[in-house]
């Protein structure tokens, strides 16, 4: 720590720290635009200037910009001095010389960093009289409206598209006061990032997109902390409502996981709540009853013979809710059984053995990583984002031998210039992050196993030895067994998504075979590693277990079989019922639909990859008969009722009920409000239906009120509805509710961490595949995933499904000569793409894409030429 | 060699270049052969300390010690960078060099990657020195051939290679971290300062950027010795000057002129005074980013310390003279447009500053001049000090415009209350 005068009073700051950053930390007001905390400074926007004074007889001082400035001990600053107050409100007035003043008509209007900005300069006004530059807007895609007109060049954007988030289809163009960010022309924006340019703008240039076809302003909104249900990484959101519909979501800044930044899919996929294919009433037979009919059926059926599906992705309550109704012993887990085969090795590997997953905050101080058949950003996109940044790590010796401080971000990135740190990728075709990889290496998943047990064996020689590897793979395993080594933070990134315990019990050898290598699984689903924990049997068990009734939770079964075998399956039971939120191909077969509650109208709990239970909340109150799918199946009244029963009979879970505050959690006496206190509209919004202001709707089952009355004190971090406090109205009053910036929320980062490895190593897993060998007349179709596309619900949102692939077979160039550009695959026809990267003998089909689907692949199969 | 004009008095009379032979004949590479065969590093360093040799870019600082910034320890490759990116209004001198001796430049960078351990050379030069490009160039092949380049130069054990590099054209690759950013293939904004480019320059690494009169000084003191050269001048910063002249002179043009040569000298004896009719009303010492002078600082010495106690810069030593004919609201009108023009657009100061200060003095000059315009544009010239902004650009943009509005402030006025341009 370092002692800094600001206006002749002593303060501590972190002296490795910038004195923007530590004033920020202190509470102080001091404005900024081109300062992220995530990014750094690069001293661009000169709006958080404060006057230096050499020591405390100097009278004179000079300006300075506090982002630039390293906190060191005994500087003098003034913050108040009238010079330095001036100057700020200078800045602002340049800003807006060509800024339009839209703000009624801008979407950011409300939660703008630059109205707060103006606000706290005291710039009012305007002395410039001559026109404005304008530009021409562009088309982004279907998730960023683009205004440059409101632009004020603070260069955060074009910094954290190419520089953070590694894209190269957006930059600046031109000068001086014409700088311009976009594309070299209209188009979708390629970065799965992209969407993080919402809140990183400080201003209106780029706006939400689906947001704009439902607009409402961020004080007219009801907002809950939530969690992202798009991929297992459990990344922090902040749902927001408005008459019933879910509007958007923004980042829910979490210390440990997402920090400051969402994927795509996770930012824009929400709109399957508002789908018209939404099920809102119980269905019997296809038929709308009542609730009161469809619970009479359900206590009919279920009180038979009758086994349970689960979810994994649906809660650890509703499945545990499922589970109670059904008995143990007939609850099943919702994935077939050789995914649940996968998933009970890795949870043993991460609940029995030494290595622990490490946090994406711990994932990007690791130094070298080896991603063992994963497709990182198309499977767990956050991850990428954040291994990204992890080949940053080594080369910040350089920075350190030269004095920079690592926050000072382009003298940094000047310094480093084109060096990484080494990440090795092997995997079945082209990956997103193959241009900061070291190496890549493709094969088939056999062989992507082999390597990974060479590297193993290479790191310590008691870990088996693939036999007759060839010489050239050999090597690779010795440099990347060579990297881990000399690495200070070694990870490896493997997962389940190749369908393979080989490569699962490859990565888990390698990590055991290093001690501190620290192992990171990808997890498609909200609850993947939640529903393992649950220790239930694979669905596939049922089929032995003679029952009338199934009862499926929030599954599609069509996403686990292929059409035929799920309609066997069905048909083995005469009631089939399915509580479900949207319609699909299983509903489509049950007797019994129940309307079930989405996220964003439901509490309950996931367990994310790395094993940490953190609790969603709801921001729509309920509209009956929709409602949680444990609410359907249990008698609880109250959630923590319900998670207190859990805990008890799983005690693997038991942390369930401390993820969160329970509801009877108060802060002076009141509940945490939903709505901020410039909500408007509350008598207004359903006049012409009633103009008696109904009663706010109840919520028993938290802290949170649907209403702007309550406590308005900060909340702990999982109980936080918005990011808001007096003179900060956008997302970057995040700053005031950290316990540093850029650290961890007050009161602690929202929820509990189950699995923290540390085990002895149990013995190293020596089976090993035998080298891959393609077929004459057979190909091995493996899953190639998509960010937009393979994930099952963001496929019902519109901006999603816009840019989803249709089916396709990928195949070596070579191995395309024989066919045409039409292939017939698993009775279907469907287009040809030549993929380079695909090994030989390897044949790439989109996951989760129909008609595909629900194929379990790898799997072989002919491809048949078409006339 | 005329002894006092080491700079361009062996330059041919036709305006060819000096070929690799000639330029050896007037002493060429001596320098070269003296620094690998029998001096160190330090040595050179030394002895350009000792000559008093201050940057000729525009900043004065001592080229000795920005070469003493490069420690012995610090890691390879490192770079040697000529700015030749001429592109200050007023400013002609390096292109002078570089067409006529570039044999000169390419000694003084070789001396210059001796002294600082550097492997690599870049001469920056302005894109439109087409001719210039052409025989630096030329030059540069011929010291391969020669052995002054490359591997193991003179047998001395040292090596180092030098590129040329055309400039994309913009003023602000002049600025020299934004040169090296260009350099890069980035850009040309500049870099945050520290690290200076010493520590990190080009591609990372320990750089030493010099302005190319700067380096075309080096090899005669290193032939002739720091005395020698601090001889040269009449002022105690060492050596020679390229002066120049521009306006409504007699003959404009360019000089070599002992360091302190007076204004009044280089403008009534060199310049051959104001055109008939025409009287002095100011000068730019040294080029468009300096502060005014009057009739009333011709006596002043052009070195570094005496033109800034005259309120003004040495900057680049060419200067640019208003008469009492030409407009001195359309001068700085045309200035600040320059300015404007090539702010890169990083920092607010500069981009919003320039483009309202050149939209309000067009307004002036086109009659639409309004009452407050004064105090804005004084505005924004303290709204430019230094330190406000990231790089110089705007501070040097703020000096003719600040001292225009001291000398000149009537002119000023007088378009503001007549609605015109008295001069149209």
């Amino acid at each position: 720590m370092a002692t800094v005068y600001v206006d002749n009073r002593a303060y501590e700051m972190d002296g490795e720290q910038n004195l923007l950053q530590g004033c920020l930390q202190l509470g102080m007001d001091l404005p900024y635009f081109c300062w992220h905390p995530a990014m750094g400074s690069v001293g661009a926007c000169r709006q958080c200037a404060v006057k230096q004074f050499k020591d405390e007889k100097d009278q004179h001082g000079r300006i300075v910009m506090a982002c630039m400035t390293p906190a060191a001990e005994g500087t003098r600053i003034s913050i108040r001095d009238p010079e330095a107050v001036e100057f700020r409100k200078a800045i602002i007035e340049g800003l807006m010389i060509n800024h339009p003043h839209d703000c009624p008509v801008c979407d950011e209007g409300g939660e703008c960093h630059l109205q707060d900005m103006t606000v706290m300069t005291g710039h009012n006004y305007r002395r410039y009289t001559f026109e404005k530059r304008t530009f021409r807007n562009q088309y982004l895609g279907p998730f960023l409206n683009h205004e440059m007109n409101r632009c004020i060049q603070c260069y955060r954007c074009v910094r954290f598209y190419r520089e953070y988030a590694g894209g190269n289809d957006f930059n600046a163009f031109a000068l001086r006061n014409i700088v311009f960010f976009g594309r070299d022309r209209d188009g979708v924006l390629e970065n799965e990032f992209a969407g993080n340019l919402v809140e990183v703008c400080p201003t209106g240039v780029f706006t939400d997109a689906t947001l704009k076809r439902h607009y409402t302003r961020k004080w007219d909104l009801r907002m809950a902390p939530s969690i992202c249900v798009h991929c297992g990484l459990g990344c922090n959101i902040t749902a927001a409502e408005r008459y019933g519909m879910l509007r958007r979501l923004v980042n829910r800044y979490h210390g440990e996981v997402n920090g400051y930044f969402l994927c795509d899919r996770g930012r824009f996929g929400y709109e399957f709540v508002n789908s018209e294919r939404r099920i809102r009433q119980p269905l019997l037979e296809g038929k709308a009853v009542s609730k009161e009919d469809a619970l009479t059926r359900l206590r009919e059926l279920a009180s038979g013979s009758v086994i349970g599906i689960g979810s994994p992705r649906a809660s650890l309550e509703s499945n545990f809710a499922l589970r109670s109704l059904v008995g143990e012993n007939r609850f099943y887990a919702g994935i077939s059984g050789a995914e649940s085969r996968l998933w009970k090795l890795m949870l043993a590997i991460l609940r029995d053995g030494p290595a622990r997953t490490p946090s994406l905050r711990e994932t990007e101080a690791c130094d070298a990583v080896f991603i063992l058949g994963e497709d990182v950003t198309n499977i767990s996109p956050r991850m990428a984002l954040s291994l990204r940044q992890s080949v940053r790590r080594q080369p910040m010796e350089i920075v350190e031998q030269l004095h920079i401080p690592e926050w000072m971000d382009h003298a940094v990135r000047e310094a480093v210039q084109e060096k990484k740190g080494p990440l090795f990728i092997a995997s079945v075709s082209a990956t997103r992050l193959d241009d900061i990889a070291a190496h890549t290496y493709r094969a088939a998943p056999d062989d992507l196993a082999r390597l990974g047990f060479a590297v193993a064996h290479a790191l310590n020689s008691d870990a088996p030895e693939p036999a007759g590897l060839p010489e050239s793979v050999r090597a690779l395993a010795g440099k990347i067994a060579g990297a881990l080594k000399a690495a200070k933070h070694p990870l490896i990134v493997s997962g389940p998504s190749l369908a393979g315990a080989a490569i699962i019990q490859a990565a888990a050898n390698i990590a055991w075979a290093l001690p501190g290598t620290k192992l990171a699984f990808t997890a498609p689903e909200a609850n993947s590693t939640g529903l393992a924990m649950m220790e239930a049997p694979a669905f596939d068990a049922a089929q032995a277990d003679a029952a009338d009734t199934v009862i499926i939770l929030e599954n599609d079964l069509a996403r686990r079989f292929p059409a035929s075998e799920m309609e066997q399956f069905l048909a083995r039971f005469r009631h089939v019922v399915v509580l479900e939120y949207l319609e699909n191909a299983t509903t489509a077969k049950a007797e019994l639909v129940l309307p079930a509650a989405t996220f964003a109208e439901a509490a309950g709990s996931l367990v994310n990859n790395e094993g940490r239970v953190q609790r969603f909340f709801p921001a729509l109150a309920p509209s009956p008969p929709v409602q949680e799918s444990w609410r359907w199946l249990g008698s609880w009244n109250e959630f923590d009722d319900l998670a207190a029963a859990l805990a008890s009979a799983m005690p693997q879970l038991a942390a369930v009920t401390q993820a969160a505050p329970s509801a009877s959690f108060r802060m002076t006496g009141a509940k945490v409000p939903r709505e901020p206190h410039r909500y408007s509209g509350r008598t207004a919004m359903l006049a012409n239906i009633s103009v008696h202001e109904p009663k706010p709707p109840a919520d028993p089952n938290s802290p949170l009120a649907f209403s702007m009355e309550g406590s308005p004190d900060q909340p702990p971090g999982a109980l936080q509805p918005f990011f808001w406090t007096p003179g900060w109205n956008s997302i970057q009053a995040v700053n005031k509710f950290q316990e540093e910036i850029a650290g961890a929320l007050r009161q602690g980062d929202p929820g509990v961490r189950i699995l923290e490895g540390g085990g002895s190593n149990p013995g190293f897993f020596d089976v090993i595949p035998a080298a891959f060998e393609p077929r004459a007349d057979e190909w091995l179709l493996v899953p190639l995933y998509h960010i937009f596309g393979s994930e099952e619900l963001s496929r019902y949102a519109p901006a999603v499904s816009q840019l989803a692939p249709h089916a396709y077979v990928a195949l070596n160039p070579r191995d395309a000569e024989k066919f045409g550009d039409e292939v017939e695959l698993l009775g279907q026809r469907v287009p040809l793409t030549k993929v380079a990267e695909i090994p030989p003998g390897v044949a790439g089909v989109p996951a989760g894409v129909p008609p595909f689907a629900g194929f379990g692949f790898p799997m072989w199969s002919k491809i048949a030429r078409l006339p | 060699m005329p002894e006092d004009k080491p700079l361009t008095g062996n330059m041919r009379p036709d305006g060819q270049a000096l070929d690799r032979e000639a330029y050896e004949r007037a002493g060429g590479y001596q320098g070269l052969r003296k620094a690998l065969t029998g001096m160190t590093r330090a040595a050179v360093i030394e002895e350009v300390k000792a000559s008093n040799l201050r940057g000729r870019g525009g900043a004065g600082f001592s080229t000795g010690l920005k070469w003493s910034f490069v420690p012995e320890t610090v890691p390879h490759p490192r770079y040697v960078v000529a700015n030749g990116d001429e592109m200050e209004p007023g400013t002609f001198k390096d292109r002078l060099l570089v067409e006529r001796d570039p044999h000169q430049l390419v000694e003084g960078m070789i001396l210059a990657g001796y002294a600082t351990g550097a492997d690599t050379g870049y001469v920056f030069l302005r894109g439109e020195y087409k001719l210039g490009a052409q025989r630096v160039a030329q030059a540069i092949a011929e010291a391969y051939g020669a052995g002054y380049l490359g591997k193991d130069i003179l047998h001395s054990g040292y090596s180092f290679e030098l590129y040329l590099h055309l400039s994309a054209g913009r003023y602000m690759c002049g600025e020299e971290t934004g040169m090296l950013n260009a350099l890069e293939g980035k850009r040309a904004n500049p870099r945050a300062k520290p690290p200076f480019p010493p520590v990190s320059g080009l591609f990372g690494m320990p750089t030493t950027i010099n302005n190319v009169e700067t380096l075309c000084n080096v090899p005669h003191i290193i032939r002739n010795g720091a005395a020698w050269f601090r001889g040269l001048s009449r002022s105690k910063d060492g050596g020679t000057k390229l002066y120049g002249a521009s306006g409504k002179v007699k003959r404009p043009g360019l000089w070599e002129l002992p360091m302190g040569t007076t204004i009044r000298e280089i403008l009534e004896e060199h310049a051959g005074g104001m055109r008939d009719g025409l009287r002095l009303r100011g000068l730019l010492p040294g080029g468009a980013s300096t502060d005014f002078l009057t009739g009333e600082h011709l006596d002043t010495p052009m070195d570094f310390s005496e033109v800034q106690k005259a309120g003004s810069r040495l900057g680049t030593g060419t200067m640019i003279i208003l008469d009492d004919q030409t407009c001195p609201v359309g001068m700085v009108s045309n200035l600040e447009h320059f300015f404007a023009q090539e702010s890169c657009g990083w920092c607010t100061p500069c981009w919003s500053g320039l483009g309202w200060v050149e939209r309000i003095l067009r307004a002036m000059e086109e009659g639409r001049g309004q009452p407050g315009d004064m105090e804005k544009l004084a505005f924004q010239t303290r709204f430019w000090g230094s330190g406000h902004t990231f790089c110089a650009l705007a501070p040097g943009a703020a000096e003719p415009l600040q001292s225009a509005l001291k000398y000149f402030r009537a002119d000023f006025e007088q378009h503001i209350n007549e609605k015109r341009c008295p001069w149209k």
